[in-house]
């Protein structure tokens, strides 16, 4: 055997592009499927780990997946919404911990998330950087967002349009980076963060402008009567919250229906859970409870079964890629008739040029094995940060 | 050395019949067979070898009669006994000069590969002028060069009998004369019996006998 083998190598040395085409084939054929179960499995990690660390997710009835995603992924499909009057009702049964959640609009591409003090706590993030959220205006960049940007304390972010063509919606709200979180590996990473009032000034619902009451500029007033003063569009609005137009910001009318996407409930116990989830049973409710490791495992159910279908997919390919690469042996073994005929005129048996030939096909084998085991290895070691790029962005 | 007597071949799906009556070479001999493409000279050497096996008749070679033995008992045979010089030199591309000559040792376990083979083949390729390209594969060299190559693996187990076919066919007449000095020199060095076909009617006056093939098949005459 061991000159068989060495006849084989001589011959896939010699034939380095033909040899490099097969193993590179046959390497690839192995690893793909393997590879992506490598990556289904961590990203089922990964997504049963964030949706298992969240309780109970409260938003408002509609697409159980949309308020799963778009509350735990910052998913950019923004569920139906619901009034913050929904927090007060939480905090009502003494049952849970509330943690409101706006999140609908973005900055520079990265979601903004409306939300409280507690989300940081809940989801112990930390700020590396920098200070927590103080004032209105302030935002904290979450790890890869601040890298992504090149933002650090200090700098601004100003907040994007929802829609560039409507000339008469709301002004960007230019946001003061106050800190950079500390990276935990997971949606939050790539996220800013801001207090839901600013959330809500960035809708347009909270806003500030010069003082209508001190203006001397009688072009701006519409009408003045005693207790109000109505102005036309001159009137000069902020984009930027700073210490000296902070007390000139105000939100009319009553904050109880100013708009979340979600609360993130965090019941006191097991039983507090349960108890709470059976008071959104009403199917007059105008709300839902949701339990996200259920929601997210539905889904992955269905992933999974897509990829039953992208497997036997997978698996065709091969197979043909391997009928073909049995088409390319057999005409090559045609073409190296002349070569066998030669080997065999001169005392070899035909056993022997079969071992030789079966010798080759090991190497060839070998070599695309190991390939194959370097390149799932550095998958398996990298799967972690894979699935991150790939899910979290 | 060689006798044929009453020999009768065909080759299956095909209406080609060699017929030779009588054929006889003398040990340490240096035959020439001419005669026309398609008239079976290759088809002897194959008999003689023990590549083809005839449908009547007997074939010897020394004191084996060829014709007798089994599949395994004919590559032992060749192995053994013949040397064969191919019209294309039918040296692997893939394999180094060197890795070439050495071939029928990794290839038949008759012939066990050792470090006086290895140092045999060198002294062959140093006689032969091409030692210097030991390293480098078929592909590099020249026709001669590779013919060279050809005839050290022929002659490196010592054969009894050095089967050429047209071995000089593809050379500049420069090179057809060195390298059938060469082979000669090697024949003789061996004292080996030499049955060479060749088309090249220059080079007959050179051997000790030869052999119209036609006219032999023919009228069964030398």
């Amino acid at each position: 055997m061991t000159a068989s083998l060495y006849l084989a190598w001589q011959y896939i040395r010699f034939n380095k592009f033909k040899t490099v085409i097969l193993v590179a084939s046959i390497t690839l054929i192995a690893v793909l499927p393997l590879a992506l179960e490598i990556l289904l499995a961590e990203s089922e990690r990964q997504l049963l780990n964030r949706a298992k660390s969240t309780p109970l997710l409260i938003g408002a009835k509609g697409s159980a997946l949309d308020l799963a995603m778009n509350s735990l992924y910052f998913d950019d499909e923004v569920p139906e919404v619901m009034t913050m009057a929904a927090v007060e009702r939480i905090y009502d049964t003494d049952l849970a911990l509330p943690i409101p959640l706006y999140v609908r609009f973005q900055a520079r591409g990265l979601p903004i998330i409306g939300t409280s003090f507690d989300y940081f706590e809940f989801r112990n993030l930390s700020v590396a950087q920098g200070r927590s959220l103080t004032m209105l205006g302030d935002c904290v960049l979450g790890a890869k967002a601040a890298a992504k940007l090149g933002l650090g304390p200090g700098d601004s972010l100003v907040s994007s349009p929802e829609n560039l063509f409507d000339l008469a919606g709301v002004y960007p709200l230019k946001m003061k980076v106050a800190g950079v979180l500390a990276a935990n590996h997971t949606a939050d990473d790539l996220a800013v963060f801001v207090d839901i009032k600013t959330a809500w000034i960035i809708q347009g619902l909270g806003h500030g402008h010069q003082d209508v009451t001190r203006t001397r500029d009688s072009t701006v007033i519409l009408k003045r009567t005693d207790g109000n003063v109505a102005a036309n569009a001159k009137l000069f609005h902020y984009t930027e919250i700073t210490d000296d137009n902070l007390d000139g910001f105000h939100f009319h009318g009553d904050t109880s229906i100013y708009p979340l996407t979600a609360i993130i409930s965090v019941p006191n116990d097991e039983k507090a859970g349960t108890l709470l989830r059976g008071r959104y049973l009403e199917r007059e409710d105008a709300q839902q409870i949701i339990q996200p490791a259920e929601v997210i495992d539905g889904l992955l159910q269905n992933i999974f079964r897509i990829r039953n279908v992208l497997d036997a997919v997978i698996a065709l390919v091969g197979l043909a890629t391997l009928l073909t690469m049995a088409l390319v042996f057999t005409l090559s073994l045609r073409l190296r008739q002349r070569e066998i005929q030669t080997i065999f005129k001169l005392g070899c048996r035909k056993a022997m040029i079969g071992r030789m030939l079966l010798a080759e096909i090991l190497i060839i084998l070998l070599v695309s094995s190991m390939l194959c085991a370097v390149a799932l290895q550095i998958t398996d070691a990298n799967a972690e940060e894979l699935v991150r790029r790939l899910f979290v962005g | 050395m060689i006798n044929i007597s009453d020999l009768h071949f065909h080759y299956p799906c095909s209406e080609f019949r060699l017929a030779v009556s009588e054929f006889a070479v003398s040990s340490a001999e240096k035959v020439a067979v001419v005669g026309p493409s398609g008239s079976g000279k290759t088809t002897l050497l194959n008999l003689l070898a023990g590549i083809l096996t005839p449908d009547q008749g007997k074939v010897q070679v020394g004191e084996i009669a060829v014709s007798n033995l089994g599949d395994a008992g004919r590559r032992d045979f060749r192995i053994s006994n013949i040397g064969f010089v191919f019209q294309d030199f039918e040296l692997l591309d893939y394999l180094s000069i060197l890795d070439n000559i050495l071939h029928p040792y990794r290839i038949t376990g008759a012939l066990k590969l050792s470090a006086e083979v290895r140092q045999r083949a060198i002294y062959l390729t140093e006689q032969m002028g091409i030692a210097e390209h030991l390293k480098k594969h078929p592909g590099e060299l020249s026709q001669g060069e590779k013919q060279r190559a050809a005839i050290c693996r022929a002659l490196l187990p010592n054969p009894s009998l050095i089967l050429a076919d047209e071995a000089t066919g593809n050379l500049d007449p420069s090179n057809k004369t060195r390298i059938l000095d060469l082979l000669f020199k090697c024949v003789e060095d061996h004292d080996a019996t030499l049955v060479a076909v060749t088309h090249d009617h220059e080079l007959l006056p050179r051997f000790d006998r030869v052999i119209d093939f036609q006219a032999f098949q023919a009228g069964g005459g030398s």
